[in-house]
């Protein structure tokens, strides 16, 4: 079994060294996305701590104010000291405040920073990944690594890293001032260390189990959640409400118990530490108090010692928690930095070939494709269409229609062989240049949120006003598009609520029609269609499809019709190849196909 | 690119907070309980240092050698005590809080699902899903961390206030006098940082809407080679939400500040005057330090106050955004004494029938105008109509996916209102142009609406859907099929709905446009196999095809949201121009071309 990528992410029993394999992947991640901000974090922790010492001159001013200034006035009328104590008071107390506004801010600035670029990274990898991984990995996943995951590092960059600086520079002193000050109790301190390592790696090891858990509980939740929002109406129109209550209600469960766990151990290991703290402290006011009374100690000394000591101890429930965040934020990164592991199986190539303007000439030389779960769907295929032409696509459901439409618009790779447009291999094309010549319309016409323009000029980012009404108008879309309640401004809301399916497809059309490109594929993208909408789709087509290659799958033979040629396809293999009216004059699989069809319009 | 359907009015802290009460209320024992843990470990936090210098100056000094090991004894003894505490407090708070989020999360996803599609249609998902998660933890660490040092710490603040007027009233007066900016500071941040807060939740929901919306629709951005231009929507959107966030940290960063500032000012304005005091007789030099020792003790409780407050906030926002959902009226409820159907036959009639949203402007004609059309048990009718003539609008009213907003229909000759959802929902079955697959096994995707039905129900309606390609799928009918059915084709997707709504076994089935995806020779088995179902059932199914229609005993053409005619489809043919239009227009088209050809 492998941990590469996103494989093995629901798994909770990985061995040693898969457990370091992902760690380190973590933490390569985390150093990646700090890398950039080093001098910022310098200069930030700087202020943190100058306004640390800024505030711990308050007490030394005091201390002045009454040991020095005040005798002065009582002594020589002199008020100078004590403006001078007052005055030093109110500025280190400014400088203290500002210094806290500035470092604040600027963390706040090195934190977003982060997360802004680990958010992009992850946006951009997934897009880039094909769509042979967004078919496995659930889409709630995706939106539980980009929200919850993403929320855990961002509580460990809030919280704490002022507080880690300020609690190990406070604790490097602290130590050091006692073993200048009394050796020995510099020792027991150094020896607490030792079970306070101990504790601290049992709880690392505990909970980088349990944080685990906590990601992926709450991704199965989510993609939970996810899944019932999105599928509403069929949640409601088969009354799946309660059996979804009762399994939510247990993936919630889930995530709460493995919450709790993880609360449990931290709740172990803080008062853990506390303890060990209590017990040190009490050793040194033993140790120390025997010494006193054989006269080998000042009492002064042991009273500064026990307090050290207990100060010593105060910053560590803060880097405590700071551990504690981090560990948490590790197990998110984990996860993360396992999608970015991922490679697109259709990756873009290193040294594209250009391709100024596609003639739209496609080649399928002894193309193979198989799934990677195994069973070739084309066998072997070679199939040449010269620029301009307009092929249909016939034949049952498997047949291989959609996958050679796939292989055409490089959502996959062949297995062997190699698809060509105006002899360039599809690999060597750059993404930009193939998405210009090749566009795809499928049959499920997804509309994003925004406004119909918005929607229709997804085809062509860049297009006017014009020529997005001109686009749906030559589909036929404008007439409902304009009765719609703010016409082309329209937001079309959640998966167009407000717009029928029909109307989906054609605004789908009208995006292809914008994106203008020299091979269209068109998979049964008129299935939705009433017969007067198709029949103006298909008017439209007559000259979109004029100047340019397309491949149309359709079931519908009508759309056939303006075809120059038809494939009939079975099992992967071409097995009827010419024009429409030759094959229904030979009288071969797509004459029945045809005199079937022409029944089903009676 | 973002709707939001709720203005967010001002939120008041107390009341927004006070909203969770019946969430907390069975843990109040034990939040009390975590309280006062938390104070005796903050009293013992501050016993400690003045034990030890007891322990020090006293017994210790004197020589005492027996003082020794009590001395220790009780020094680890205390130290032990506030561990004890700690322990204590996260055992009494930290698990009634994941109780509390627990809880509340699967009130909010059952009012979701209870809540109308319409309120779907409105929100985007994301935005639920932010309250469901992100909002929701907020209020657990909230309920675990902030409310508790909260309570202890403004406990602790007032304690030492009235111990440094105790000491001093004249310098203590003077302290608090001049900390009161503090009040005025802590107003405006309120003011001004609810909004950012408010304004960082529901952009982080708006992000999620895109995440979601990106990955839904990846076939269309692929296909058109637009992941950069998702990618720079994205980008803006997450750089708004990073500067929120920085303007968030502003108002924090600038409350801390003041939080800072004041107070320090005062203990040097407290320095000179208590000085003064001295000087003039009116303090002792002990009183004057003991004024301070107590000060510093204050700087933590008063520091503290800063995030605790915004803390608070937020909090109150995410309270806010919760409610928000779970307030929101169910307009597609059960009635208050359901009618039932003993024995449904399946007579469907729609009476004067007429819907729109409620955000439809004025001037705008309902999209169903006015409908009546009945369907008699058994029989199936075939709704046609041009794109946007109201069908699809119109198949949602059966099974009260929408409400009608004028006329009523009627099962049996019960308001579909009268009954309940789940009965009705038992009665009526529909599949969707759209087939919503759930990443499930087929066999639990196919029972959806028939959970405890046995192999045979699932292999009849396997069979008369034409799914047989299930039993070639890696599990066979266990195969777990992705999400949303992805790695399906159109048309297997479209037969398992199909299955899933034969299954079934309803009264009423609704089908919209349910072979559209088909190819014609498995359509036409699909329709030989439906026939049989369809001679049992009462039917109402969107046909865009004369093949389609076959099935159907009558026609009812529909137009601009009315039934504008009901016959067969011959005498629809023979009489009605639209229908023609809508039906057969292309039957001539192709004749037409075909000679040409």
């Amino acid at each position: 079994m492998s941990v590469h990528g996103v494989s093995g992410e629901d798994r909770d029993d990985y061995t040693k060294e898969e457990s370091r394999e992902i760690r380190l992947r973590s933490r390569r991640l985390l150093l990646q996305l700090v890398r950039p901000h080093v001098r910022r974090i310098t200069w930030t922790m700087l202020l943190v701590v100058i306004s640390a010492g800024a505030g711990v001159v308050g007490p030394a001013i005091i201390a002045y104010g009454v040991d020095t200034a005040l005798p002065a006035i009582l002594d020589r009328q002199d008020w100078l000291p004590l403006w001078g104590a007052t005055i030093a008071y109110v500025v280190s107390a400014v400088a203290a405040g500002v210094l806290m506004y500035v470092y604040t801010v600027s963390s706040a600035r090195i934190s977003q920073a982060v997360l802004f670029s680990l958010r992009r990274r992850l946006f951009d990898h997934t897009q880039r990944l094909s769509l042979e991984f967004h078919e496995q990995y659930t889409s709630g996943r995706i939106i539980a690594r980009q929200t919850s995951d993403l929320e855990s590092i961002r509580d460990l960059l809030d919280q704490g890293l002022n507080e880690l600086v300020r609690g190990i520079l406070f604790m490097a002193f602290t130590g050091v001032a006692m073993v200048l000050l009394d050796p020995i109790s510099g020792l027991v301190l150094g020896i607490a260390l030792v079970p306070a390592i101990i504790l601290t790696r049992w709880f690392q090891v505990r909970s980088t189990v349990l944080f685990r858990e906590t990601r992926t509980t709450s991704a199965r939740m989510i993609v939970y959640f996810v899944e019932t929002m999105t599928g509403i109406r069929a949640v409601k129109a088969f009354r799946t409400e309660r059996r979804n209550d009762d399994e939510f209600g247990d993936r919630v469960e889930d995530y709460r118990v493995a919450n709790h766990k993880v609360i449990s151990i931290f709740g172990v290991y803080e008062p853990g530490i506390i303890a060990l703290g209590a017990t040190s402290i009490a050793a040194i006011v033993l140790l120390g108090g025997i010494r006193v009374i054989d006269g080998t100690l000042e009492v002064g000394v042991l009273l500064a010692t026990a307090l050290y000591a207990r100060q010593f101890f105060q910053p560590i429930q803060g880097i405590a928690m700071f551990f504690n965040g981090y560990q948490s934020a590790s197990a998110a990164l984990e996860k993360i930095s396992g999608v970015l592991e991922e490679q697109p199986t259709v990756p873009e190539p290193v040294e594209p070939t250009a391709l100024e303007a596609a003639k739209g000439r496609i080649d399928f030389d002894e193309v193979r494709f198989a799934y990677a779960t195994g069973g070739d769907v084309l066998p072997a295929l070679d199939l040449h269409i010269p620029a301009g032409q307009t092929v249909a696509l016939v034949g049952t459901t498997g047949a291989g229609k959609t996958t050679l439409a796939k292989l055409l618009a490089r959502f996959y790779d062949p297995t062997e062989g190699a698809v060509r447009l105006d002899g360039a291999d599809l690999r060597d094309l750059s993404n930009d240049d193939l998405r210009r010549a090749v566009v795809m319309v499928t049959q499920e016409a997804y509309l994003f949120s925004g406004t119909v323009a918005e929607n229709i000029a997804l085809g062509k980012p860049d297009a006017t006003r014009a020529e997005i009404e001109a686009a749906a108008r030559a589909v036929g879309a404008h007439d409902f598009v304009s009765a719609l309640p703010d016409g082309y401004d329209t937001d079309v809301n959640k998966r167009g609520g407000r717009v029928s399916s029909g109307q989906r497809q054609l605004l789908s059309f009208a995006r292809a029609f914008l994106a203008d490109p020299a091979v269209l594929i068109l998979d049964e993208a008129t299935a939705s269609l009433d017969i007067p909408s198709e029949r103006l789709v298909q008017e439209a087509l007559q000259t979109l499809l004029a100047d340019r290659t397309a491949i149309i799958i359709a079931h519908r033979l009508s759309t056939v019709a303006i075809a120059d040629r038809v494939l009939v396809m079975e099992h992967g293999r071409v097995i009827e190849d010419d024009a429409p009216a030759a094959l229904i004059a030979a009288g071969g699989r797509f004459a029945d196909l045809h005199r079937a069809w022409r029944e089903s319009l009676v | 690119m973002s709707s939001q359907p709720a203005a967010p009015s001002k939120p008041r802290i107390i009341p927004s907070l006070a909203r969770l009460m019946p969430y907390v209320r069975p843990y109040l024992p034990r939040l009390l309980a975590g309280v006062g843990a938390a104070l005796v470990g903050s009293l013992l936090a501050l016993a400690i240092p003045l034990v030890l210098r007891a322990l020090v100056d006293g017994p210790l000094t004197h020589g005492d050698r027996d003082a020794v090991w009590p001395a220790a004894i009780a020094v680890l003894a205390l130290g032990l005590a506030e561990a004890l505490c700690i322990f204590l407090r996260r055992f009494f708070v930290l698990q009634p809080s994941t109780y509390v989020e627990a809880s509340m999360r699967r009130d909010l996803y059952a009012r979701l699902q209870q809540l109308p599609v319409a309120f779907h249609d409105r929100w985007q998902s994301g935005q639920l899903l932010s309250r469901a998660v992100q909002d929701l933890g907020q209020l657990r660490r909230f309920l675990a961390f902030g409310s508790v040092l909260f309570v202890v710490n403004l406990m602790t603040l007032l304690v030492g206030v009235g111990v440094l007027l105790w000491w001093s009233p004249l310098l203590g007066g003077l302290f608090v006098l001049l900390s009161l900016p503090i009040v005025v500071v802590a107003f405006r941040f309120e003011q001004t940082y609810h909004q950012v807060s408010r304004r960082a939740q529901d952009q982080a929901g708006d992000l999620a809407t895109t995440v979601e919306q990106s990955v839904h629709g990846i076939r269309v951005l692929k296909a058109f080679g637009r992941g950069r231009h998702a990618l720079d929507g994205f980008t803006s959107q997450a750089s708004e939400l990073r500067s929120t966030e920085i303007a968030k940290a502003r108002q924090d960063a600038s409350l801390w500040m003041w939080l800072t500032i004041i107070p320090f000012v005062s203990y040097a304005v407290c320095l000179f005057v208590g000085v003064w005091l001295v000087t003039v007789d009116q303090l002792t030099v002990g009183q004057l330090l003991a004024f301070f020792a107590t000060a510093v003790v204050l700087n933590w409780p008063i520091e503290s106050m800063g995030f605790l407050y915004a803390f608070a906030i937020d909090a109150a926002n995410a309270s806010v955004r919760f409610h928000e959902v779970v307030d929101t009226e169910n307009t597609i409820d059960d009635p208050e004494r359901p009618a039932t159907i003993a024995e449904p036959r399946g007579r469907l009639t729609f009476e004067g029938v007429r819907f729109r949203y409620q955000d439809a402007p004025a001037d705008e004609r309902d999209l169903v105008d006015g409908a009546d059309l009945v369907l008699e048990p058994g029989e199936t009718m075939a709704l046609v109509g041009s794109t946007g003539s109201g069908k699809t609008t119109l198949t949602a009213l059966p099974a009260r996916l929408y409400d009608v907003t004028g006329g009523r229909v009627l099962l049996d000759g019960v308001d579909v209102r009268d009954l309940t959802r789940e009965e009705l929902r038992t009665h009526v079955a529909m599949a969707f142009e759209d087939a919503t697959l759930f990443s499930r096994s087929v066999r639990d995707n196919v029972l959806l609406g028939v959970p405890g039905a046995d192999d045979e129900v699932l292999d009849e309606a396997l069979r008369i859907a034409q799914a047989s390609f299930v039993h070639d799928l890696p599990d066979g009918i266990e195969t777990v099929i992705g999400e949303e059915g992805l790695s399906l084709s159109g048309g297997q997707r479209q037969r398992l709905a199909l299955a899933r709504a034969v299954a079934a076994k309803p009264a009423v089935l609704v089908l919209d446009d349910p072979l559209s995806a088909l190819d014609v020779d498995t359509e036409a088995q699909v329709e030989a196999a439906l026939r049989q179902v369809l001679a049992e059932t009462t039917a109402l199914i969107v046909a865009h095809r004369p093949s389609t229609v076959q099935l159907a005993d009558r026609v009812a053409l529909m137009r601009e949201g009315r039934i504008d005619d009901v016959g067969t489809h011959s005498e629809l043919l023979a009489r009605n121009e639209h229908y023609r239009f809508v039906l057969s227009s292309l039957e001539e088209a192709e004749r037409n071309r075909e000679v040409n050809l």
